[in-house]
């Protein structure tokens, strides 16, 4: 399978990583190296196989449902890029045309 | 007394008896940090005036005849994946550059309950992705053994902390092996717990089904001393486990192996492997028969797939769990200029903030994870992982642990694996298998390669929850190996014109 480096920038913009054209032209050919030495995985998997998600065989855990304090505004707004009034402080959410 | 080079079980012993203070300890390891960090680079931020204010405190309630926990007063170096009030985290990354965390990770909180004195943050590869620190966001970490070399990652920080001098204790985290080779390159030692063994909770994520954090020291019982104060339930991780910890420095003092199975993996070695390290296994092989053991030979053959398999499933995972790392509520920000939409400024700041390797991973995870590829990709990934569990499960049947190389040579030179993704990852071939299947594994000095006189690592693998049962083999090994050196690798580098500028043995 061969990757291409517009296919590298399209990946990019589904996960939010403006990628430079050096960037795609660099990892198209890495990922390739690295998804032919990974693909091994469907040879030996057969369908009776069960997958496994988890080392642990846990199931709905829950804690005691107990009143905590939360952590103070201040200090989470602190670490915040920016903030107004109190709040985070974002970019615009809505497009042109919306 | 050297307090550089006594072990953090006898440092918290002369600070209890009130033989030195837990200042003068810190101070002695804040001195030796300014002293030789300009040349190894271990720590990215260091806290002089909370360390000295905690010793203090130690030192205070020691005054008042309280009873001090068994690790009070020896300073730590914490890896900077934790969340600790007071100080930066960063976990490598620009994104998170001048971080302040507002709240503690659950360890971090043990650890100063405990007494335990955090020196501060150490260096590692951004998001604990690498096998060296070269992915750190800020820069590469050397190993004390040799400047130009790799002190292994993404823990390089801790491990090379350890073995400068720099501090008695570090913690880490092990995704793929991230505590094991480091130590095994840095002649430390290094211990993942059983997955769920210790908490999760504060500690920034990379792939939540295999990290799991641990102890680094400079000796086995030091190691076991620091296990039993972070390891233990946290109702605050929904994947920790409701268990007693094993009794790990019972073990660790108990150093026995007598009567007791060991499986040598024979897919963990041959091709790849450097002689020297394959050597130096098969010698403490036969320093364990000779405390003993019965050595016998186990195949694992999915285990060939492992290395396959992870670069699948973390990087699914990393893929997800970088998602948070949104420019929003904090960390960078790049383009917000009032005109951008969130979304571009999103992909600024990710495109400005990430590194090359967080950059290759997510998209690596993102291809793995898009419709029309999962299968053949991860849901191939996760049956190989039944089927890694499956081998674990037939060799523990027949063995108490398992054993191998920690990695499959001793430290390379900085520069060698950058621009070979893949020969970097293949650091991690002989620790990978352990993260799958959630159980345990420790990697404890075993000699240096003739061929390099650098550090080789023997890694002890357990079932899960037998965490005891590396403390037991790797202690064995150690006090055996130590007597027939007359001091640890450790001691040898320390009284070595190489250890020299380290300034804190016979050669100084």
């Amino acid at each position: 399978m061969a990757i291409t480096a517009a296919e590298v920038a399209r990946l990019g913009e589904l996960a939010r990583i403006r990628l430079t054209a050096e960037e795609t032209e660099t990892l198209a050919p890495q990922l390739e190296v690295i998804l032919a030495a990974v693909a091994t995985v469907s040879e030996v998997a057969g369908d009776d196989i069960p997958p496994t998600s988890h080392a642990l065989d846990l199931v709905n855990v829950f804690r005691a449902d107990e009143v905590q304090p939360s952590l103070p505004a201040e200090a989470v707004l602190a670490a915040a890029p920016a903030t107004e009034d109190g709040r985070f402080r974002v970019p615009r959410i809505l497009g042109e045309e919306q | 007394m050297s307090l550089l080079r006594t072990s953090a079980a006898d440092l918290a012993g002369v600070i209890a008896s009130g033989e030195v203070s837990a200042r003068e300890v810190t101070q002695a390891h804040l001195d030796q940090i300014q002293a030789v960090d300009g040349s190894v680079k271990a720590f990215l931020h260091v806290d002089a005036e909370g360390a000295l204010a905690a010793a203090d405190a130690v030192d205070a309630r020691r005054a008042a005849g309280e009873a001090l926990s068994p690790l009070a007063g020896v300073p730590l170096a914490m890896k900077d994946i934790f969340t600790i009030t007071g100080m930066p985290t960063t976990c490598g990354s620009r994104i998170l550059e001048g971080w302040s965390p507002p709240y503690s990770s659950t360890i971090a909180e043990k650890l100063r309950a405990a007494g335990v004195v955090v020196l501060g943050k150490t260096n590692m590869d951004e998001f604990a992705m690498g096998s060296s620190t070269e992915n750190s966001g800020f820069f590469t970490t050397h190993n004390p053994w040799d400047n130009d070399r790799v002190p292994g990652g993404s823990g390089g920080g801790s491990a090379a902390s350890l073995a400068a001098f720099e501090a008695p204790l570090a913690i880490g985290t092990d995704t793929g092996g991230s505590i094991r080779q480091p130590a095994s390159v840095t002649g430390t030692v290094g211990v993942k717990p059983t997955y769920g063994g210790t908490s999760r909770y504060g500690v920034v994520a990379m792939a939540s089904s295999l990290d799991t954090p641990g102890p680094c020291a400079r000796t086995v019982l030091d190691a076991a001393l620091l296990h039993s104060v972070i390891a233990g339930h946290d109702p605050r991780d929904s994947t920790s486990i409701d268990a007693p910890v094993p009794d790990v420095v019972g073990a660790a003092r108990a150093a026995d192996v007598t009567g007791m199975r060991i499986g040598v993996v024979k897919e963990l070695g041959g091709e790849g492997y450097q002689p020297g390290v394959e050597q130096r296994f098969s010698e403490a092989l036969a320093v364990l028969e000779s405390l003993g053991a019965e050595i016998v030979e186990v195949s694992c053959p999915s285990f060939e797939y492992a290395l396959a398999a992870y670069y699948l499933i973390m990087p699914s995972e990393v893929s997800s769990n970088l998602a948070r790392f949104d420019a929003m509520r904090y960390g960078l920000r790049v383009g917000d200029d009032g005109v951008n939409s969130t979304e571009e400024v999103m992909n600024l700041t990710r495109g400005a903030g990430f590194g090359a390797e967080a950059k290759r991973r997510i998209i690596l995870g993102t291809y793995a994870l898009s419709s029309g590829y999962y299968d053949a990709y991860y849901g191939s990934a996760q049956k190989v992982r039944t089927l890694i569990k499956r081998d674990f499960d037939a060799a523990f049947a027949r063995t108490d642990v398992l054993v191998s190389p920690s990695t499959p040579t001793t430290a390379f030179r900085i520069g060698e694996r950058t621009a070979d993704p893949l020969a970097m990852y293949k650091a991690d071939l002989c620790t990978i298998p352990s993260n799958l299947a959630g159980n345990c594994g420790i990697s404890v000095p075993c000699g240096l390669s003739p061929d390099d006189g650098l550090p080789v690592g023997f890694q002890v693998m357990a079932p899960v929850m037998a965490d005891d049962r590396l403390y037991r083999v790797a202690a064995a090994l150690e006090a055996e190996l130590t007597k027939r050196w007359g001091g640890t690798l450790l001691d040898h580098l320390a009284d070595s014109p190489s250890g020299a500028y380290l300034g804190v043995g016979s050669m100084r």
